[in-house]
C-alpha cells in the first residue's frame, strides 16, 4: 500500500509536465487553430536556454524560470509572424506539417552541436535534498515542480476563461472580423497568444532541466504522449488538458508499478478507448 | 534498338572482364557503418563511428597501394526492421563488403542473420549481447569490443567481492537488457550473492522515478543498471535525486561509456565502478589516436570504446585483405583469415579472434574520479583492475557456439 502512495505521487509529478505542455498546446489550438508539432522542440529549447544562461551568463535557475520562457516565447512569436500567420484559414494539416518541419530542423541543429547524450544541469541549492514522507523519500525539487506547475496551469486557465483579455481572445477565435471592428488588433493578439503557449512549453523545459538531461531529443520523446493527452482531454479545452495531464501522469505511474512493460503504451490505449466512446475527447465540444 | 542491343552486349562483355579481374586482384572495398545516428546511442557510436572508420581508411595507407575504398553510413534508428532493410539493400544493391559498429543488440542479432545468409561480414563493436558469439555465433561475424558476459564477469564479480551480495535489476526491456541481466545474475549467484528482484523498463525512458522507488523498496544492496546510453544517465541522475545512494544502496553501471560520464558530469558520476576495454588515457597509443579523433569531432568528444573498436576492427580487416592480395568478396573466407592472424593495434594492444568470433583483449575496471581529482575535460577514470582477455570473456568450454570444436 505504501508503494502505491509513492507511485501515485510520482505519477502526479510526471503529470505536471504533461499538464503544462498540453495546456500550451490547447491554448495554441484553441486560439490559433494550429496543431503545434514544434511544441516538443520549443520545450527542449527552454531547457537549453536555461543551460546557456547558467553556463555562459552565470544566470541562475530562478531567473531562468522567468527569462527562458520570454526568450523562447519571442522566438515563437517570430515563427508565428514569419510563417504560421500565412496558414490562417487553411486546413489543419498545413500547420501540422510546417510545425513538424520546424521541430525537425530545430532538433537537428541542436543535435549537430550538442550530441544526443545531453548536458548536465544541477538542481538549484535551495531545492536540494528531500523529505521522508514515511511511504517515500520525496525530493524537494519534485514537490516544487508539482506545486509550481499547478499554480501556472490555474493562472493560465484564469487568464483565458475569467479575464477581460481572455474574453477578447475567445471572441477573436469565434469571429475575428467582428472583434477587429471593435478596434482590437487581432493579429497582434494571436501572435502574443502563440508566444504564451510557447512560453509555457519553455517553462516546462526549464522545470525539467534539473531532472532529466538537457538533450536535443527530450521534447521529441515527450511530445507524442502530450498529443495523446490533448486528444483525450478534448482539443482546445483548457481545463480538460490540465486535468487530463495530471490524471494520465498518475495512470502511467500506476502502470509502471503493476505492469512496467506497458508503461509507454498505456496512454495510447486510453486514447483509443476515449476516441471510440467520445470522439471529441473527455471535455471537448463538438466542432 | 540496334544500339541498345550492342550497348547491352558491350556491358555484358565489360562485366565479364570485371568479374575476371575479381578472381585475380579485385582491390575494391566498400565499408558500411550502420549505427544509431540520431537517437539515445548516437554519442557513443553514431557519427563518431563514421569518423573512426574514415581514420582507419586513411591510416591503412591502402589507397596509396592501389586499393579503392568506399565508406557509407546509415541510421537504423534502433529498430531491427529498419536495420534489416538497410542491411539487405547494402548487400544486394550497394555491394557493401563489411558492416561496422551495428550497436543495439536487437538490430545486431537481426543483421547478424542477414550477413550470415548473404556471406557478408559483420564486425560488431557496439552491440553488447554475448549471444553473438554464443548460441547465435556465425562464421561471418566478429564481436570486437565487449559483451554482456565480460561486463557481468568483471563488474559483477568485483562488486559482490566488495560486499554487494544482494541485487535488484533495472533492465532495458529488449535483447540487450535481458542478456546483460541474465549474464550478471549468473555471475552474482556464482559468486555467492542473491538476486532479489527486477523491473523491466521500456527502451528510451525519460522518467525512472517509479522504477527507482521499486528498487529502493527492495532494500537490495546493489541496484544493477542493465541499460545503456541515455537510459543509464537518467537513472543515475534521478537516483541521486531520490536519495538512493545516500540511503546506503549502491548503483552498478553494468554498461557505461565515457560519453555518458561526460554527459552526467563528475559531480553526479563520481565513484561509479564499471568496465570498459578502451579508455583514451591508457597509454601513448590511445592518447595519440584520441587526440586526432577529438579534433575531427564537432563537439570535440573523446572516442568511446565502440568508436575505437570501429578503427581497430577495420585495420585488422584491411590487414587480412592485404595478406590475401585482394578482396575475394567472400565474407566467411575473409573472417577465417582474420581469425588466423593475431590482432595488434595501438588502441586495444595485442589480441586474437577466437573460433566463435570473439575478439580477446584485456578488460579494465574503472572508477569515476572525484571532481577535484580530475585535471581537465575528459579526465574521468581511475584504473582499478585489469583482467586479461582469456579470463575476461566466456571460456570456450562453456560455449554453445557450433563453430567451437569440442
Amino acid at each position: 500500500m505504501q508503494a502505491l502512495y509513492a507511485q501515485l505521487l510520482v505519477g502526479l509529478i510526471n503529470g505536471s509536465f504533461y499538464a503544462l505542455l498540453s495546456l500550451g498546446l490547447a491554448v495554441i489550438f484553441g486560439m490559433l487553430n494550429i496543431i503545434n508539432f514544434a511544441h516538443g522542440a520549443l520545450y527542449m529549447m527552454g531547457a537549453f536556454v536555461a543551460y546557456f544562461l547558467l553556463n555562459i551568463g552565470g544566470i541562475n535557475y530562478w531567473w531562468a524560470l522567468l527569462l527562458a520562457p520570454i526568450i523562447v516565447g519571442i522566438f515563437g512569436m517570430i515563427l508565428e509572424r514569419t510563417m504560421l500567420q500565412w496558414l490562417t484559414g487553411l486546413d489543419h494539416l498545413y500547420g501540422l506539417l510546417l510545425t513538424f518541419g520546424i521541430a525537425l530542423i530545430v532538433q537537428g541543429v541542436f543535435q549537430n552541436y550538442f550530441g544526443s547524450s545531453g548536458l548536465p544541469y544541477a538542481i538549484p541549492d535551495q531545492l536540494r535534498g528531500g523529505m521522508n514522507l514515511g511511504f517515500m523519500f520525496l525530493p524537494v525539487y519534485r514537490g516544487w515542480v508539482v506545486v509550481f506547475s499547478l499554480i501556472v496551469c490555474l493562472a493560465t486557465w484564469f487568464l483565458i476563461e475569467k479575464t477581460q483579455l481572455g474574453a477578447y481572445l475567445r471572441a477573436a477565435t469565434e469571429n475575428p472580423t467582428l472583434v477587429r471592428a471593435f478596434g482590437i488588433n487581432v493579429p497582434r493578439m494571436i501572435t502574443l497568444t502563440y508566444g504564451l503557449g510557447v512560453g509555457l512549453a519553455a517553462l516546462a523545459g526549464v522545470l525539467s532541466a534539473p531532472i532529466n538531461q538537457v538533450r536535443p531529443l527530450m521534447g521529441a520523446d515527450l511530445i507524442i504522449v502530450v498529443f495523446a493527452v490533448v486528444v483525450i482531454g478534448g482539443m482546445g479545452s483548457i481545463m480538460g488538458s490540465i486535468i487530463t495531464g495530471f490524471a494520465l501522469g498518475v495512470i502511467e505511474g500506476l502502470t509502471k508499478y503493476f505492469y512496467p512493460e506497458a508503461s509507454n503504451t498505456v496512454v495510447f490505449v486510453l486514447m483509443v478507448l476515449v476516441l471510440l466512446v467520445k470522439p471529441t475527447g473527455l471535455t471537448g465540444r463538438a466542432a | 534498338m540496334k544500339h541498345g542491343i550492342s550497348a547491352m552486349l558491350l556491358g555484358t562483355a565489360l562485366a565479364f572482364g570485371a568479374a575476371g579481374a575479381a578472381v585475380a586482384q579485385d582491390k575494391n572495398i566498400k565499408i558500411g557503418v550502420l549505427t544509431d545516428n540520431s537517437g539515445l546511442y548516437a554519442d557513443l557510436g553514431g557519427p563518431g563511428s563514421t569518423v573512426a572508420a574514415q581514420m582507419a581508411i586513411e591510416d591503412s595507407g591502402l589507397a596509396a597501394k592501389g586499393w579503392k575504398l568506399d565508406l557509407i553510413s546509415a541510421d537504423h534508428q534502433n529498430k531491427p526492421d529498419i536495420g534489416s532493410t538497410i542491411a539487405r539493400q547494402w548487400i544486394d544493391v550497394e555491394k557493401v563488403d563489411i558492416f561496422m559498429d551495428v550497436l543495439n543488440s536487437g538490430v545486431a542479432l537481426a543483421v547478424n542473420n542477414i550477413v550470415k545468409e548473404k556471406n557478408s561480414i559483420l564486425i560488431d563493436t557496439g552491440a553488447a549481447t554475448s549471444d553473438l558469439t554464443n548460441a547465435q555465433c556465425s562464421p561471418n561475424t566478429v564481436h570486437w569490443v565487449y559483451d554482456t558476459y565480460m561486463l557481468a564477469n568483471s563488474t559483477g564479480q568485483a562488486l559482490v567481492k566488495a560486499g554487494g551480495d544482494t541485487w535488484y535489476f533495472l533492465t532495458a526491456d529488449y535483447a540487450f537488457g535481458h542478456a546483460l541481466e541474465r549474464d550478471t545474475a549468473a555471475v552474482v549467484v556464482k559468486s555467492g550473492g542473491k538476486v532479489i528482484g527486477n523491473v523491466k523498463h521500456p527502451l528510451n525512458t525519460a522518467d525512472f522515478s517509479s522504477f527507482l522507488l521499486q528498487a529502493q523498496a527492495s532494500k537490495a544492496k546493489i541496484i544493477g543498471m542493465a541499460n545503456a546510453g541515455g537510459d543509464t544517465t537518467n537513472t543515475i541522475k534521478q537516483a541521486a535525486e531520490f536519495g538512493v545512494v545516500s540511503g546506503g544502496q549502491k548503483l552498478a553501471g553494468l554498461l557505461l561509456f565515457i560519453t555518458d560520464v561526460h554527459a552526467l558530469g563528475l559531480k553526479v558520476a563520481q565513484g561509479l565502478n564499471f568496465t570498459e576495454t578502451f579508455y583514451w588515457d591508457l597509454n601513448d597509443g590511445t592518447r595519440a589516436f584520441s587526440k586526432r579523433f577529438s579534433e575531427r569531432m564537432k563537439n570535440k568528444a573523446m572516442p568511446s570504446m565502440v568508436q575505437a573498436g570501429v578503427y581497430s576492427g577495420l585495420l585488422h580487416y584491411f590487414k587480412a585483405l592485404e595478406a590475401m592480395g585482394g578482396n575475394p568478396h567472400d565474407g566467411a573466407k575473409v573472417v577465417a583469415k582474420m581469425k588466423e592472424m593475431p590482432t595488434d593495434d595501438a588502441l586495444f594492444g595485442k589480441g586474437t579472434i577466437r573460433a566463435d568470433g570473439r575478439k580477446l583483449h584485456p578488460a579494465y575496471l574503472f572508477e569515476v574520479k572525484k571532481p577535484e581529482e580530475s585535471k581537465g575535460p575528459w579526465d574521468y577514470y581511475k584504473l582499478i583492475g585489469t583482467t586479461p582477455g582469456e579470463q575476461a570473456f566466456r571460456p570456450l568450454s562453456e560455449s554453445a557456439c557450433p563453430l567451437v570444436k569440442k
